[in-house]
């Protein structure tokens, strides 16, 4: 795709323009054509289950011709845009002395971010509304650091990572419902089943490669899914389970009681008291997450992720045991995985099946994959946009799958190594050294 | 006996359908080594196309089934084909040369978004048809029941075979096939010996996503509905059953069908029709773990 | 073991090949294969293109399981190990053999400094205590990490990056990725070293400076160093002793110059390519 509008851009200005205009002219039209025949029938015509079970259809050409017209519309402007800018290049967008007070900025910006997360519910704290999505994006942004280990420093791709959520959720539940246990004795155990789990899923597939992997590890969220929905005596299949215990200021019940948080605390009770807490509480949890992972990369075993992420025969030359290795990836992603299950649990006060399907694992990859593997910032920046982005589309419920697969594709497109496209060093004897992902392998695991 | 013939038949019938999806993939597998995860979302369109198709064949008075079933069939394949294709151009071709996660991503986006471009446009609700093929023949009868085999298992087990056969001519016999096997083994090299890769790999789509057409189509005629949810389900079974083939291989793909087929009846019939979908994912595990590359896939040498 | 330096010492037999064959389905590529190699010396395996070479390495460092035949390495402190018995991080791990590959290994994506970091993976995570004592920042993984750190620039230094340690690997010359996976090897603290067509791909003046690197490791650190060459240069003037391969069987063995002459070597050489040949007879 980068060779014709290069060319475009090379022709003397007045010509340009022209030829460019009827070049893009001619594509719009053909991509037309395409969205014509493509959507004639399931667009034109809809179809719908009539009264008596007997299936009726009927036209509708007015919303297919604007389909048509849109697509076209769309692709002249693109294609205007692209042979008018030449290639879109983000390097040439920044002059070269913006340089040094940029990477300043890029310093500042994570210490920035956090500050702001930290005074997030005193800002909003009237904003019920905000304060439950700033618990969503913080979710969000916990499982996709968790899902980095496996994925962005192991290099193996897992498209079930949703199950360790899963397990994570359920155990929290079941143990809290069935024996009485509290919010954070159920925590470790929900992270400690999550990560056997992952050494569980980790075995089997420990001779596997690349896409093989991709679907055992998708194949393993179905199962775990499909057991849940199917095993009513213990999860209460697809209704799943209700009055999961809220969690507590550490011991003290949020809520409008006399022993409750307000009361001893010479406070209003205000249901938002809870809120706040549910959103200190999985800041506490990412940030747990981000610090020991930033720490198991400066350690020899998080060298080893890396290391096996780049050449897993070299590893095998080296003396490094790569099943260990693996499994310890599965595991410590998993982990986290249950951590943020637990937390979710505690949160709805119910959980059921339904939230964990394939999409959440799709989701989460997303997430790691557009914030650029392996880096902390890009994920969490990645987890905002993707989070946030579905929220906005809320109010248009129907189409936001459709949306969002779409705004999925075109980030992929725009940029496939994803927002922070470098990893930094873990060691270094005379600089900080940011490496081009361009250098990074993907691994084959 | 008698009941396990019936659940043979059955799972065969099934068996089939998952390995003209599970065709798709390996041979995109094959030839760009990305799983196309959009694959069952272009099988669930295909089984609209058909549907709507057909409703309008009868809407303007065709009475005769097997020109019906022609004309629905090549209208589902051209159409279907279309989406394939422009599926490969939007998603893939400009990430063709990029990292492996990113055509993997953009494969699940474009699986999103046309399920629910289906759903959007067609509705949520399942869209049942009156059975297009009745009749069929009592092949024995013991303990006093009775071993069915319907037309409409007839011509889902005859369309495959044909369409494997054909499909088999393409790829050993023909330019394409040869033009498709020179891109699966080394891309530069074909495009220097005048291969046109764009193209090839564009075939390799349109044929993936005809092949994955006339599975809708059979799925509808033999469920008699469709529903926009189909596909995700559908195209899991089928890339479990291509890759327990032996992702890359034809036969391979159709005998994964089979088995993947034949797992799930078998298990409806004489365990859990709960737990149909556990089975065939626990036994694709279980094979992978001693076949790590399938029944029929070529073992991966690593090169030290 | 008496403490004398290996390089003048009576040399033992640090490794011993015995009976090596290996078939691939029908296809025998090595026969029958007995070797040795010294403690302390450079011992060269050379054969014309498609001898086995590389297959006997992959053999001994566990890449492949030899289909019959004995391999055995035995420790400066009298401790033997039968390698073809061990997994294949074990070998590095346990019996201490390091080896390179033709096409360089390196991790492209980590520093040249975390390349040889990396190699110091087992000892590290002794001293990390698996983890837990390096995630909590206990004092004795600090100053494990200061060792490995320095061991690292050590090798850097030896091999000229000192400078370019913060340097993706990916990036650098062709000629230092040849030279920092060997450091890289060096930094797991071999017994046996096995460079795999060390000086393929380097010019004339590359080539130089691996054989006194070559040479140096031996000399300095009485390393024992096995490696398959094509460089002929390379072999005749930094080996100790060579063997020769051709079609998987061992065609001659001895000095460069009792090589050189032996008529069988010449004609192996001569049936595939004559310009190496000539630079086999002549050792250059």
């Amino acid at each position: 795709m980068a060779t014709a509008p290069k060319t475009a851009t090379a022709t003397i200005d007045n010509g340009r323009s022209q030829s460019g205009f009827a070049a893009a002219l001619k594509k719009a039209l053909l991509s037309a054509l395409v969205a014509l025949v493509l959507f004639s029938l399931m667009i034109g015509v809809r179809t719908e289950a009539g009264s008596t079970g007997q299936l009726i259809y009927w036209t509708r050409f007015t919303e297919l011709a604007g389909v048509v017209a849109a697509v076209f519309a769309g692709s002249l402007i693109l294609e205007l845009l692209r042979s008018w800018l030449g290639p879109f290049d983000a390097a040439g967008l920044i002059p070269a002395s913006a340089e040094q007070p940029l990477k300043t900025a890029q310093r500042l910006f994570p210490l920035a971010l956090l500050a702001f997360t930290l005074v997030f519910p005193v800002i909003f704290y009237d904003q019920r509304y905000i304060l439950d999505l700033g618990i969503l994006v913080l979710t969000y942004v916990m499982l996709g650091w968790g899902l980095n280990v496996v994925v962005g420093l192991a290099g193996l791709l897992d498209l079930g990572y949703v199950a360790f959520y899963a397990v994570g959720a359920y155990s929290y539940a079941l143990l809290a419902t069935t024996f009485g246990l509290s919010f954070w004795i159920c925590l470790p155990l929900a992270g400690i089943l999550a990560a056997f789990w992952g050494v569980l899923l980790g075995f089997p597939v420990l001779r596997l490669k690349g896409d093989y992997l991709a679907i055992v590890t998708l194949a393993f969220g179905e199962i775990i899914r499909l057991v849940l929905i199917n095993w009513q005596s213990l999860t209460g299949g697809p209704n799943g389970i209700t009055g999961v215990p809220r969690p507590s200021f550490f011991g003290i019940p949020l809520t409008p009681g006399d022993d409750g948080f307000a009361a001893r605390f010479g406070l209003e009770f205000s249901p938002t008291h809870r809120v706040v807490f549910l959103y200190y509480l999985i800041l506490a949890l990412a940030l747990l997450t981000n610090w020991v992972t930033i720490r198991l990369r400066r350690l020899p075993i998080g060298r080893a992720w890396e290391a096996m992420r780049e050449d897993e025969v070299a590893c095998r030359a080296l003396g490094i045991n790569i099943t260990t290795t693996k499994l310890t990836a599965f595991a410590t992603g998993a982990m986290f995985g249950g951590f943020a299950g637990a937390f979710f649990a505690t949160r709805q006060g119910f959980i059921s099946p339904e939230s964990f399907t394939f999409h959440e694992s799709a989701l989460v990859l997303a997430i790691v994959v557009l914030g650029g593997m392996g880096s902390q910032l890009g994920v969490a920046l990645a987890a905002l946009v993707m989070i946030g982005g579905f929220e906005l589309f809320r109010d248009f419920e129907q189409y936001r799958m459709l949306v969002f697969g779409l705004a999925m594709v075109a980030l992929m497109v725009w940029r496939p190594r994803g927002l922070v496209g470098h990893r930094e060093a873990t060691v270094f004897l005379h600089h900080r050294t940011e490496i081009s992902a361009e250098l990074s392998r993907e691994g084959r695991g | 006996m008698a009941y396990f013939s019936q659940q043979l038949i059955n799972g065969l019938v099934l068996g089939s359908i998952y390995g003209l999806i599970a065709i798709g993939y390996t041979m995109v597998y094959g030839i760009v080594g990305m799983i196309n995860f959009a694959h069952g979302d272009i099988f669930m369109i295909g089984g609209f196309v058909a549907l709507i198709t057909f409703l309008i064949l009868v809407s303007i008075g065709l009475t005769f089934v097997p020109v019906i079933l022609l004309l629905v069939l090549l209208v589902a394949m051209a159409m279907t084909a279309l989406y394939g294709w422009s599926v490969e151009r939007i998603a893939y071709r400009p990430l063709r040369h990029s990292f492996r996660l990113a055509p993997m991503l953009s494969a699940i986006g474009m699986s999103f978004a046309l399920t629910n471009f289906a759903q959007v446009a067609q509705g949520a609700r399942v869209k049942p048809v009156p059975p297009i093929v009745t009749g069929g023949y009592s092949l024995f009868e013991r303990d006093g029941f009775v071993v069915q085999l319907s037309n409409i298992q007839i011509i889902v087990v005859i369309t495959t075979l044909v369409l494997l056969a054909l499909f088999t001519w393409l790829v050993s016999r023909t330019r394409l096939g040869r033009d498709m096997r020179a891109c699966e083994q080394d891309q530069t090299m074909a495009a220097l010996l005048g291969v046109d890769v764009d193209r090839t790999i564009s075939m390799t789509f349109v044929i993936g996503a005809a092949l994955a057409a006339v599975a809708g189509m059979m799925y509808l005629l033999y469920y008699g509905l469709v529903d926009f949810f189909m596909g995700f389900v559908a195209g899991i079974k089928a890339f479990t059953a291509a890759v327990l083939g032996g992702i890359g291989s034809l036969p391979g793909a159709m005998l994964g069908g089979l088995s993947i087929g034949l797992i799930e009846t078998m298990w409806s019939a004489y365990f859990s029709v709960e737990y149909k979908d556990v089975a065939a994912f626990s036994i694709l595990i279980v094979v992978l773990i001693f076949l790590p590359t399938g029944l029929l896939g070529r073992p991966e040498v690593e090169k030290v | 073991m008496s403490a004398v330096p290996a390089s003048t010492a009576a040399p033992d037999d640090i490794l011993a090949v015995s009976g090596l064959t290996m078939r691939f389905g029908g296809i025998v590529a090595i026969n029958d294969l007995s070797f040795t190699a010294r403690r302390g010396q450079i011992s060269a395996l050379i054969g014309p293109n498609g001898a086995g070479k590389t297959t006997v390495f992959n053999c001994i460092t566990g890449f492949y399981k030899p289909t019959a035949g004995d391999i055995r390495l035995t420790h400066a402190d009298g401790k033997g190990y039968v390698l073809q018995t061990l997994n294949d991080f074990r070998i590095c791990k346990v019996a201490k053999v390091a080896r390179t590959f033709q096409n360089i290994r390196l991790f492209p994506g980590l520093t040249a400094l975390e390349n040889l970091m990396v190699a110091q993976h087992n000892a590290l995570m002794r001293a990390s205590g698996f983890t837990l004592m390096g995630l909590l920042g206990m004092p004795g993984w600090r100053a494990a990490e200061k060792a490995a750190l320095d061991l690292s620039s050590y090798w850097l230094d030896r091999i000229g990056l000192y400078d370019r340690a913060d340097e993706a690997a990916g990036n650098l010359p062709y000629g230092d990725q040849r030279r920092l996976e060997i450091a890289r090897a060096m930094c797991t603290e071999p017994a046996l070293l096995c460079l795999d067509e060390p000086a393929a791909g380097l010019n004339a003046r590359e080539s130089g400076e691996l054989n006194e690197l070559l040479l140096s490791i031996r000399n300095d650190r009485g390393a024992s160093i096995l490696l398959i060459e094509h460089d002929m240069s390379v072999v005749m003037e930094i080996s100790d002793h060579v063997t020769v391969l051709d079609y998987g069987v061992r065609i001659a063995g001895g000095t460069p110059q009792h090589v050189r002459d032996d008529p069988k070597v010449i004609a192996a050489y001569l049936g595939t390519d004559e310009e190496t040949a000539i630079a086999v007879m002549e050792g250059t």
